[in-house]
């Protein structure tokens, strides 16, 4: 399976992923943002970092980049799309994604490891987890309060289109488990033909054992199926 | 032509920088303080001298990037 990292001026979290995706068995290539063309891929990630240093509103500028336009493309014809942190909050500045990520409800950038529920298996991300299996996984961001219009949130009930929701080690979904304020406790979300999915938490940090767990490892597993 | 652009966070939205900059003046003695709101503020020059036709590429300009939209609303005036 072929993957692509796009890459941002600022863009930390490239070469993380790009281990993650070639451990995972992808043949993956690194895609510089001034690019024009994107090679032939059956997945494209966003990865985490800071683009543009968050000129704007984050994700903002990179949201505007020439190889957006591409990746758009990709998207409506049906290519995976997988964003992470910051990757998340430049594809609902696109308009692929529904919403925003607004700064964490306590302003502070938070690095922990957290607890996520899986929310639906019924995808080409998740298809590898089992119904509310409960991660525990890395985020680290500064905007990460995930808020939408009341429409697109009864959508996102209805069609069954989040992904993950922060949670506490028993799986308990509540304000206490909930590290940023995001509206209903949400970590992560499809689009509604569910080839996209923004996440905030890292699972590309979560492959290796030795480094740190390996609950994201299932994530990449159902993406190459 | 010269026009200020001013964003501001939608009245339902929570604007936890806006809470803290009410809660430290409050502190510093200001009780009349009722509340504050926090928003960006650009100033934005157009080579076009017709007025009509300059807000519309501003209007453009807040739609395409400056806004977002779902959060956000914002005020367009000539300066």
């Amino acid at each position: 399976m072929k993957s692509s990292v796009i890459i941002f001026p600022g863009s930390n979290c490239d070469r993380d992923i790009a281990v993650a995706l070639e451990k995972m068995q992808f043949k993956n290539q690194m895609i510089w943002h001034k690019e024009t063309t994107l090679p032939k891929s059956d997945l494209i990630v966003i990865p985490g970092g800071f683009s543009y240093g968050d000129y704007l509103r984050s994700g903002a500028i990179a949201g505007k980049s020439s190889i957006i336009n591409e990746v758009i493309k990709a998207a409506n014809s049906g290519c995976l799309i997988l964003g992470i942190c910051n990757g998340f909050q430049i594809l609902t500045e696109t308009g692929l994604l529904k919403g925003t990520l607004l700064r964490n409800k306590n302003l502070k950038f938070i690095n922990k490891d957290v607890y996520i529920k899986v929310m639906n298996t019924a995808s080409r991300f998740t298809s590898k987890y089992q119904d509310n299996q409960i991660l525990k996984i890395n985020i680290a961001h500064n905007e990460g309060n995930y808020f939408t219009d009341k429409k697109h949130q009864e959508e996102l009930k209805k069609e069954n289109l989040i992904a993950f929701k922060y949670c506490d080690e028993s799986g308990n979904i509540s304000q206490n488990s909930n590290p940023n304020g995001a509206l209903d406790n949400i970590a992560g979300i499809f689009n509604l033909k569910k080839n996209i999915l923004g996440m905030m938490p890292h699972p590309e940090r979560m492959v290796d054992k030795f480094i740190s767990n390996d609950d994201g490892v299932n994530l990449f597993s159902s993406l190459i199926n | 032509m010269k026009f200020s652009v001013t964003v501001t966070l939608k009245k339902d939205v929570l604007d936890p920088q806006g809470k803290v900059v009410q809660t430290t003046l409050k502190n510093l003695g200001f009780e009349e303080l009722k509340s504050v709101r926090q928003g960006k503020f650009f100033e934005v020059e157009v080579n076009e001298l017709d007025q009509r036709k300059a807000e519309i590429k501003i209007k453009e300009m807040c739609e395409k990037l400056l806004v977002n939209l779902i959060i956000e609303d914002y005020k367009i005036n000539k300066i």
